[in-house]
């Protein structure tokens, strides 16, 4: 909050009883309705007759790596764990990014896409490059995502075009010019291309052995300088006190003096290139040839909810990141303990629709508040008359 | 030539459930509610629709008729989540509806598991039958659907009290609407149009319910609202032209004049058709212009 000291000290009134101070806490409040997405999901488990033990033993086994059932323990879960959250992670912070400035980037999923194959493309085609051609591919990535994403933020900028609208039109151009510039490659077929040149892959240096041989790359560093970058810019440069100020009140920041159409684009621009990295490392972090996507990854569109839960804070996106990531790597273990594993997406569903909800929530506090006034008023008056 | 005739009934059941849920926008955003959750309801629609037609098929000669029912009425329950979060707890729209897309994918393949042990509903033997000319009643109800809309919105004062709250929240409530209620109804309307656009496709356009069955249907109908311009007709020959492209996207290794073209082109054209109108279109605005923005009592 220091950055914005510069600001005069506004200040929400001081919490009087802890029931205000949690309301007034974005961060409680997220973690109330993950407890509560969580609560939900075990009664449907429990709904349809099975047992809802197995869902947090599959969870166990993926945050610790210790099966429980077998007394086994393998680092590889986790490793894996951490491999699905990196791209959510990202695509978390490209939506967080954006809503920060007041934007609502439902385009991560296009932008993950647009990256995935430039650094494909880049991967098979780049010259030498010292032996590290994965970082020329991380970068390739990062510019055209943020190419997909600027685009968008200059739309709504220039022409006043809904990002939302624009976004999800884009979603769609980028999968099936994906689909069509990945298949002019020679010898690509329907579904996938040649491999790629070792140089490029993303290396895996101590943490294949740390991991026991799990899919998750030095890409992870990627993703925590780009959290550590997330904050710094946000809360600690003028670039990032505009972006915010114009997500605050755009009128209020555009007579202030801050130039509300760039910072569109810039932020839309930004959040595509978190996106487009996104996209870079599970190509060249999990999959040694490029693909040809068959569908959505689905990486942009539940980073929608990682940023959601997470308040668009950095911390916020890296934790909600993780607990997404989680849910999702944990599916194949729900799969084996008799857990249907669509219970980790409608748990995410769950979530969004009550981050939704949470407005109420305060406004069902804020409501009874004042009928405790009123009625704490009218009974001193009583006592007075 | 009569290529192009020959594909007028495929044209017209892919047209079909895309004009059907994109009435269902119009209504929605017309009353001052984005439905992003188009897609998602849909969803629910079809998975509601292919279940009761598989269980009831060898029953009932009417499954039919009662899967796109059943399908109308899930649409309509579901959007009441949407309705409540948007309209009554003034929520941000496009979250509950985001929120709808997520929950109807893991709902309807987890409701899968649960009723035939796998993620995809069982396949049924016939779907609904091509009347006259091989189209099918679909077209029918999609016609119903645009005249239905024009008449209520343009007709009717109650269409047009919708238009206001749409526009001028404010305003209509001074003038004694009740502008929450008339939300309301735009959501559930839009919920059950999505509902039953959900229950034609899965009937006509395949044998089953799989999580790919939309697959971006919803999309593409909030996309030809807004190419649409926000008016019955509009929206209805948009939903046509995109769903031509779709078609033609499909069978177009049929025809030869157009077969050097990938088949890309053709998947894309309704969005980049959309992005472009949008942009030249820019200057002015057709949309309702109170759309997305929660209504309080009291607010200036």
């Amino acid at each position: 909050m220091t950055g914005t000291s510069r600001l005069p000290t506004e200040g929400p009134a001081m919490p009087r009883t802890f029931l205000d101070a949690f309301i007034n806490s974005n961060g409680a409040l997220s973690i109330l309705v993950v407890l509560l997405g969580f609560a939900c999901g075990t009664l449907i488990i429990m709904a349809v007759g099975r047992n809802p033990a197995g869902l947090y033993l599959a969870l166990l086994q993926t945050l610790t790596g210790f099966n429980a059932t077998t007394g086994v323990w393998n680092a590889r879960y986790v490793g894996e764990w951490l491999t699905a959250a990196m791209p959510l992670i990202l695509c978390g912070m490209s939506m967080g990014f954006a809503a920060r400035t007041g934007l609502f980037n439902i385009g991560a999923e296009g932008q993950y896409i647009v990256g995935l194959t430039a650094a494909q493309f880049v991967a098979l085609y780049a010259p030498p490059f010292f032996g590290a051609e994965w970082v020329v591919c991380l970068l390739a990535a990062a510019a055209a995502g943020a190419f997909w994403g600027g685009l968008v933020g200059w739309l709504r900028a220039r022409f006043s075009v809904s990002e939302v609208v624009a976004t999800i039109m884009l979603n769609y151009i980028a999968f099936f010019l994906s689909r069509y510039l990945t298949r002019l490659i020679p010898d690509a077929n329907t579904y996938r291309t040649p491999n790629f040149p070792g140089a490029a892959i993303i290396p895996r240096w101590f943490i294949d052995d740390l991991t026991n041989h799990s899919r998750l790359s030095a890409g992870i560093f990627v993703v925590l300088a780009c959290v550590i970058l997330y904050w710094l810019v946000l809360e600690r440069t003028k670039l990032g006190f505009e972006l915010r100020a114009t997500g605050l009140n755009r009128t209020a920041a555009g007579y202030a003096g801050i130039g509300v159409n760039r910072c569109f684009t810039t932020s839309m621009g930004i959040a595509g290139a978190f996106a487009g990295l996104a996209g870079a490392i599970v190509a060249l972090g999990s999959f040694s040839y490029g693909r040809v996507i068959g569908g959505y990854d689905n990486y942009g569109f539940n980073g929608i909810a990682v940023a959601l839960v997470g308040n668009s804070t950095a911390g916020g996106t890296l934790l909600s990141g993780l607990l997404f990531g989680m849910l999702s790597s944990a599916q194949p273990l729900m799969q084996s303990r008799q857990i249907p594993k669509e219970i980790a997406w409608i748990i995410s569903g769950l979530v969004v629709v009550l981050v939704s909800l949470r407005a109420g929530i305060r406004l069902v506090i804020a409501w009874r508040a004042k009928v405790a006034a009123a009625r704490s008023l009218a009974e001193r008056e009583a006592a007075g008359a | 030539m009569h290529e192009i005739l020959g594909m007028i009934p495929s044209i017209l059941m892919m047209a079909s459930p895309i004009l059907i849920a994109a009435m269902g926008g119009l209504v929605s955003e017309r009353s001052g509610v984005v439905n992003i959750a188009l897609e998602g309801l849909m969803g629910i629609g079809a998975f509601t629709a292919a279940t009761v037609h598989v269980l009831m098929e060898p029953s009932s000669g009417l499954s039919v008729w009662y899967a796109l029912a059943a399908a109308t009425a899930a649409g309509l329950v579901v959007s009441v989540v949407h309705a409540f979060a948007s309209v009554s707890l003034n929520a941000d729209q496009v979250i509950s509806g985001t929120g709808i897309n997520l929950l109807s994918t893991g709902g309807t393949v987890f409701l899968c598991q649960v009723i035939f042990h796998q993620e995809r509903t069982e396949p049924f033997q016939l779907g609904m039958m091509p009347s006259w000319g091989g189209i099918y009643p679909t077209a029918w109800v999609a016609l119903f659907a645009i005249v239905g809309t024009w008449y209520i919105l343009y007709r009717r004062p109650f269409g047009f009290r919708l238009r206001a709250c749409g526009e001028h929240p404010q305003a209509a409530a001074s003038a004694g609407i009740n502008v929450k209620a008339m939300r309301y109804f735009g959501v559930l309307a839009s919920g059950a149009l999505a509902g039953l656009a959900g229950a034609c496709l899965v009937l006509t356009e395949t044998i089953q319910y799989t999580m790919y069955t939309v697959n971006g249907a919803g999309f593409i109908a909030l996309a030809a609202v807004s190419f649409g311009r926000w008016t019955p007709g509009g929206v209805g020959g948009a939903s046509l032209l995109f769903g031509s492209a779709v078609a033609l996207a499909i069978s177009m290794v049929n025809i030869s004049g157009l077969r050097i073209l990938p088949t890309e082109f053709f998947s894309i054209l309704p969005y980049v058709i959309t992005l472009v109108t949008l942009i030249i279109f820019s200057g002015k605005d057709h949309a309702p212009a109170a759309v997305g923005l929660p209504y309080e009592k009291g607010g200036s």
